[in-house]
Order: structure tokens, then C-alpha cells, then sequence
């Protein structure tokens, strides 16, 4: 048995209005917000970035759960926006949560799907009996270029989830992973914004990598979308989890509760995370949870989840979190990130 | 006499999977198991493209074309912006009439979706002048100088030129060959976000992919077994200056005159015989100068006669223009555009149109026009 024993999540306190982004720029905000389906999204401050978003969503997740820190002996830290190039951020993480030092740390990185990847390599790792409990983090403080298209969705946000063998509140009954060499989106070296193939990220990247990874998990384990109560795709925008959800068959209603893309925008590596996380707050017993990710580059990880009794040991506070917000005009939003 | 015996395009639109010569082969394979002729009866190939040079540092594309067809014939390339498909056409009629009996293939080929939009427009800007170029213009905002000059001179609205785009969408909507098949509205084209004013989103073509050919003939033996086939009646091209400002008006575009009134004078017909036209409508407004420099409307009618939809399938108007969807809806990949406009009136005058068919069509017309107008082709072809 392999699963989520607990998760943590970390969502900044300031929010930028697609319509304040767009009339910078003169464009008409409601043809914006209707072809992302963004309204407005979250904007990590000034002080914060994916290292100190990772600890505040680990601290949640270790708080949660009964699991021992020292039956911690790995952490994986998956983000397209680490503090250090070179230097790696899951050392720093596991010491400010007092993890030492028989631990394997890694930093992931495959653009939106680094941390999932860490889910798989946790189960090969807890299987193995090289620890009994992973810390698998997923953090981004993600910036557009200045008037690129994803200067309306990039967003700031951690999901952190703790993961073992017993003691579950989610099952994960099947995983499964396809890659190939499609760059749709990279950022190189030196390089301080993505750059992106504009609709190429859609059909043969997104579509298509989430599309393989579903077909092959769900006819491996003769599932199909009915027998699903949610399912959560990752989140680039409020479009495309409904449309590759529809090309699987799955309905609107399985996958609203985890589009809070349309507010909290797209947090890269935490954004379908924090779709998973809103699922499991209203998610009973025995429901069953359909989960994939995708990272550009490109791949999808899919996932067979199914909650067990322990779920209800958690404190539902994310709906509350996610409305505890202050609102930044576009000027305040460039110091956040930086870009003045 | 030189007749279109057959013509092939791929699908047009962002076709990532596949890549140029990917799209030459499609296209040339699919003409001659349409025409039923094989490739050791063909005896040169005229190939139009513009882009390949300038995006993929590949310029000796007809050479890859003799690879792929394991042939040693003799290809010719033709480059002149988005008119390198009509000047493909002439040049290769210009082949027939100094080598009677022989078959020739021209295929028009572009593709434009893998770089980025900026690296694209960039390169189409090598088709306008230098100082253009370094003003910052971009053919959107050459055109939409021209839409400008257009709607103050005759005091018509955005609406006017936006009605060619609801047009020729809905044209598009019956090609299944078209890049965008979705009709739109009046109020979606004017509310369309603005590219250069007035000019917005759907007043201008898209960028992309295709490839189509078709094959010309003087062989009678070929044109009696061809199941369908037309005639070129003529087929002329006229020059103007690379740069407006150094046109003479900007209410009209003097190489499509030109170049019209030589081919109906060659084709020895009227206007009004006309049934089918494919227009370059690059841009709305250059289907209404279009329609008035070729002269089937008077100069300074187009916007109102534009509104009216009178050349809208189903329309009672005596001529259908862009059933193709034109290059606004079905897709402009440069090269390929030229050919297909052909391709589209070949398809009308043998009566292979499908849902976009025009009833009693006996003549039909292509015009392409390279750069802001200093290059036009106009041919017309007869059933």
C-alpha cells in the first residue's frame, strides 16, 4: 500500500486582477478572461519565494500527519523557479524542517510535472524499505515576460505532500508516466523568462501527453471516468483541464471542485496539486480520484487515487485560505516579482 | 491550348507534425494519383515558396524536391512574396508555350507554425521594402495604411471592409481543406482585437501551414484521358514599387490593374463572364481593391457593394468570390497560396467544389499579389 499520508499547501496573501494586467496593456480584459478562464491569480511578496512557500506547505503537512521526522529520509523538491540555479533547495528545506542528514534530498525539474515525478520515485523508494516516509514538495513563484501571454496566469503557490505506507488518507492505487522530446515551453540558462510555442502547448503537448498517460493507466486498471468522483488535470489555464477532461470522457461536475485555477492562477509545479488538495477537502471516503499532471518538455504522470477514512482527520481550511487575500494593482505586483 | 488536368492541397492550417517537404510530397503524390499520371511522364517541376531561405536556411529547395521524386527533370523555384504561386504558374505556362506537348507540376509549399509569430512576421517583412522595414512596419500595418487612406476617401466604416471576412468564413465553413472553418460575425470581426488599426484580428489572414500543386498540360492526348480539366485562357503579371511612398495612390493597387487588363485582354472575355473569382484578400480591405482594380466594381463601390454580400454563396450577385474561404479563412501559407487559388477555380469549372459549388460557372479568375502590391498575378481560366 503507497499513498498520501498528509499534505500541506501555501497560498500568498496578495491577488492581481487579469483586468488590472490587461488594461496596462490595453488589451479588453473580458475576452482575456474569458479565453484563459483566469480571473486573477496569486502573487507570492516580496520576501517570499519558492524556498519559504515550500516550508510554509511542508510545515502544514508535517503538522498533519503523526508520521516521525526522522522516518523522513527523503526530500524531493520539484519547482521551475528554485532560489539557486546550482545549489539545491531540498537541503535547505529538510534543515529548516529539521530533517538530518542520513536523507536523500533532490531537486526535480521537468517544467509543471517536476514533483509528480517525486511521487513515483517515492514509491520505488518507500517500496524498496529506504525510508518509510517521503516529503515530496511542489513550489513556484512563476513570472511571464511583461506582457506575454502568461503574465495573466503565472502564479505563486506550494503544495507539499508526505508519503508512506501506512497510516493513508489517500490511497494512490496505480501510477503511471509518458514522456517524449516536445519542447513546447523552456527557459534557457540565463534566460530570465520562459519562452513558450504558443498554441503548440495545446494539441500536440498538453492534449496529447495527459490524453497517453490516462488512456494507458485507466484501461490498465479497466477504469473509466464514471467510476470517478473528481478528476484533476494540471492547470495552465481554466480551459484546458475541461477540455482534455472531455476528451477522456470525464464530466464538468468531476472536475470544477479542483479548477481553482480561475483564482489562484497557475502556480507551475503546485498548480494541480492545489487542484488535488481542493478535491480532497470535500472528498468523502472510498471516493475514487482521477489525477494527472503535465510538465512541458514534455510528459504527463497519472494517477489512480482513492481516499480511505483518515481524510477526515484534516482540518479543511483551504477554501478559507484561498479567500484571505489583499488585492495589488500592476505596479505593486512588478516589486513582488521583482521585474522593478 | 494549356489546361489544368489536376490539383491536390493538403490540409492548411498549424501542422506541427509535419514539415515542408513533408507537405511538397503530400501534395505532389496526392496530384498524380488523382490525375492517374506518373511521375516519368512529368517533365519539369515549378516550385513556389518564399520562406524556406529565410526560416530554415534552406533555399535550394527544388533540388530536395528532385530527391524525394528520385527524378533528374529540370526544377525551377519561384520567390516572389505571396505571389511566388502565381508567377510559379505563369513561368510554367511560359515552359508549355516554348515546349509544346509537355506536363509540368507546380507546387506552392510553405511553413511558417514552427518558429515563433515575431521570427514569422519577420521574415514576411523581407517581401517590403528596406525603409519600410526599418520604420518598423509589419504588412499588417501596410495594410491597414491602405484600409485607412480606403475608408477616409469614400467615408465608409470598419464594417464595410469586416463584412469580406464574415464572407469568406463562411466560405471556409464548406472546405474542409480550410485552416479555419468557423463561420464569424460582423460584431466578432469589429470586436476582434486590434493588430494595426483598423485592421483587427480577423481582417488578417493567419500564418500557415500547406502545400497544394496542380498540373498543366499542353499534351492533347493527356488533356482528352484527363477526367477533369480546364484552360488557362491568360495569365499575366505587373510590377509596382516595393515601397508606397513611392506609389502614385494608395486607393488602389496599379500591378493588379495592370495585370488584370492584360489578362482579360488575353483571355479575349468580359468582366461580367466571370462567375468565380479567388481574390488575395490578404487582409479585408485588399479584397474590396482587389474587386475594384480588377474592375468589377468602380472605384470607391467596394465598401458598400462589400456590405451588401453580393459575393456571398447564395447570394443572388452574378459572381462568387474566395468560395475557398481565401486566404482570410482557408489559410495562407505563401508559397501554396497562389496554386490552391487556382486549384479552388479549377475545382469550380469541373464541377468538383462539393458544398462550395457554383451553378453555370464557364470562367473564373485567380489574383495574388505579392508585398503590398508590387507584384500581381492575375489568371483566368476557362471550362
Amino acid at each position: 500500500m503507497f499513498g498520501i499520508v498528509s499534505y500541506g499547501y501555501y497560498i500568498p496573501h496578495s491577488r492581481i486582477k487579469i483586468e488590472d494586467i490587461a488594461s496596462v496593456w490595453g488589451k479588453n480584459s473580458v475576452d482575456i478572461i474569458r479565453s484563459l478562464g483566469i480571473k486573477e491569480k496569486s502573487v507570492a511578496a516580496i520576501d517570499e519565494d519558492s524556498l519559504t512557500m515550500a516550508y510554509e506547505s511542508s510545515c502544514m503537512a508535517l503538522k498533519n500527519s503523526k508520521a516521525k521526522i526522522e522516518d523522513i529520509k527523503s526530500v524531493l523538491f520539484g519547482s521551475e523557479s528554485p532560489p539557486y540555479a546550482v545549489n539545491p533547495t531540498s537541503t535547505t528545506l529538510a534543515y529548516f524542517l529539521g530533517i538530518e542528514r542520513q536523507y536523500l534530498a533532490s531537486d526535480m525539474q521537468f517544467a509543471c510535472k517536476a514533483a509528480t515525478g517525486g511521487i513515483i520515485m517515492a514509491n520505488g523508494l518507500i517500496a524498496s524499505g529506504a525510508t518509510k516516509n517521503v516529503l515530496v514538495v511542489a513550489s513556484d513563484k512563476a513570472t511571464g515576460r511583461p506582457h506575454d501571454a502568461l503574465e495573466y496566469t503565472a502564479a505563486s503557490g506550494s503544495v507539499a505532500l508526505l508519503l508512506g505506507k501506512t497510516n493513508l488518507m489517500v490511497r494512490i492505487v496505480d501510477m503511471t508516466s509518458y514522456s517524449s522530446d516536445t519542447p513546447d515551453f523552456w527557459r534557457r540558462e540565463g534566460i530570465r523568462y520562459p519562452s513558450h510555442g504558443g498554441r503548440f502547448t495545446g494539441k500536440p503537448s498538453y492534449f496529447h501527453h495527459i490524453f497517453q498517460a490516462s488512456t494507458t493507466i485507466l484501461k490498465k486498471n479497466k477504469m473509466n471516468p464514471k467510476d470517478f468522483a473528481y478528476a484533476v488535470f494540471h492547470m495552465p489555464n481554466g480551459k484546458f483541464p475541461l477540455v482534455v477532461g472531455a476528451m477522456l470522457g470525464f464530466t464538468e461536475k468531476q472536475i470544477l471542485p479542483s479548477l481553482v485555477v480561475t483564482t489562484l492562477g497557475n502556480s507551475y509545479t503546485a498548480s494541480g496539486l492545489m487542484g488535488l488538495v481542493s478535491v480532497l477537502e470535500v472528498a468523502k471516503p472510498n471516493d475514487y480520484i482521477y489525477f494527472a499532471s503535465y510538465g512541458s518538455g514534455a510528459g504527463s504522470d497519472a494517477f489512480i487515487m482513492q481516499v480511505t477514512p483518515q481524510l477526515k482527520k484534516i482540518k479543511k481550511e483551504f477554501k478559507l485560505k484561498m479567500g484571505n487575500k489583499k488585492y495589488i494593482d500592476y505596479a505593486h505586483y512588478l516589486k513582488s516579482m521583482e521585474i522593478i | 491550348m494549356i489546361s489544368v488536368v489536376g490539383y491536390y492541397s493538403t490540409q492548411f492550417g498549424e501542422l506541427w507534425e509535419r514539415s515542408l517537404f513533408d507537405l511538397v510530397k503530400e501534395s505532389i503524390d496526392g496530384l498524380l494519383k488523382e490525375t492517374k499520371i506518373d511521375k516519368k511522364e512529368i517533365d519539369a517541376i515549378f516550385f513556389s515558396n518564399m520562406m524556406s531561405g529565410i526560416l530554415e536556411n534552406n533555399l535550394h529547395g527544388s533540388s530536395k524536391i528532385a530527391q524525394l521524386l528520385k527524378t533528374h527533370i529540370p526544377v525551377f523555384r519561384s520567390e516572389a512574396a505571396c505571389a511566388s504561386g502565381g508567377m510559379a504558374v505563369y513561368l510554367a505556362i511560359q515552359y508549355l508555350k516554348a515546349n509544346p506537348g509537355k506536363t509540368v507540376i507546380v507546387v506552392g509549399a510553405e511553413k511558417m507554425t514552427d518558429f515563433a509569430p515575431e521570427e514569422a512576421v519577420e521574415g514576411l517583412m523581407a517581401a517590403a521594402s528596406g525603409e519600410e522595414q526599418e520604420a518598423g512596419l509589419t504588412f499588417p500595418g501596410l495594410y491597414a495604411l491602405l484600409a485607412q487612406i480606403y475608408l477616409s476617401k469614400y467615408n465608409y466604416k470598419h464594417s464595410h471592409m469586416g463584412a469580406i471576412s464574415v464572407k469568406n468564413h463562411f466560405h471556409a465553413s464548406l472546405n474542409e481543406k480550410a485552416h479555419f472553418k468557423k463561420k464569424v460575425t460582423l460584431e466578432q470581426v469589429l470586436g476582434s482585437p486590434k493588430i494595426a488599426w483598423p485592421l483587427g484580428v480577423l481582417d488578417c489572414s493567419p500564418i500557415s501551414d500547406g502545400a497544394s500543386s496542380i498540373m498543366l498540360t499542353s499534351d492533347n492526348i493527356k488533356i482528352k484521358k484527363a477526367k477533369h480539366t480546364c484552360c488557362i485562357l491568360s495569365s499575366e503579371i505587373a510590377s509596382d514599387s516595393i515601397s508606397l511612398t513611392e506609389r502614385e495612390k494608395l486607393n488602389s493597387l496599379i500591378s493588379t490593374v495592370v495585370a488584370g487588363n492584360k489578362a482579360f485582354r488575353a483571355a479575349g472575355i468580359k468582366r461580367s463572364d466571370i462567375r468565380v473569382a479567388e481574390l488575395h484578400d490578404c487582409f479585408s480591405i485588399a479584397e474590396i481593391l482587389g474587386m475594384e482594380d480588377l474592375g468589377f466594381w468602380k472605384k470607391g463601390e467596394g465598401g458598400a457593394r462589400a456590405l451588401e454580400y453580393e459575393t456571398m454563396l447564395g447570394n443572388s450577385g452574378d459572381m462568387v468570390v474566395n468560395t475557398s474561404g481565401g486566404l482570410k479563412a482557408a489559410g495562407h501559407p505563401v508559397g501554396a497560396t497562389g496554386i490552391k487559388q487556382i486549384g479552388e477555380v479549377f475545382l469550380q469549372l469541373t464541377g468538383q467544389a462539393g458544398k462550395r459549388q457554383v451553378q453555370n460557372v464557364h470562367y473564373g479568375l485567380a489574383q495574388n499579389v505579392g508585398g503590398s502590391g508590387g507584384t500581381a498575378v492575375v489568371t483566368i481560366l476557362g471550362a
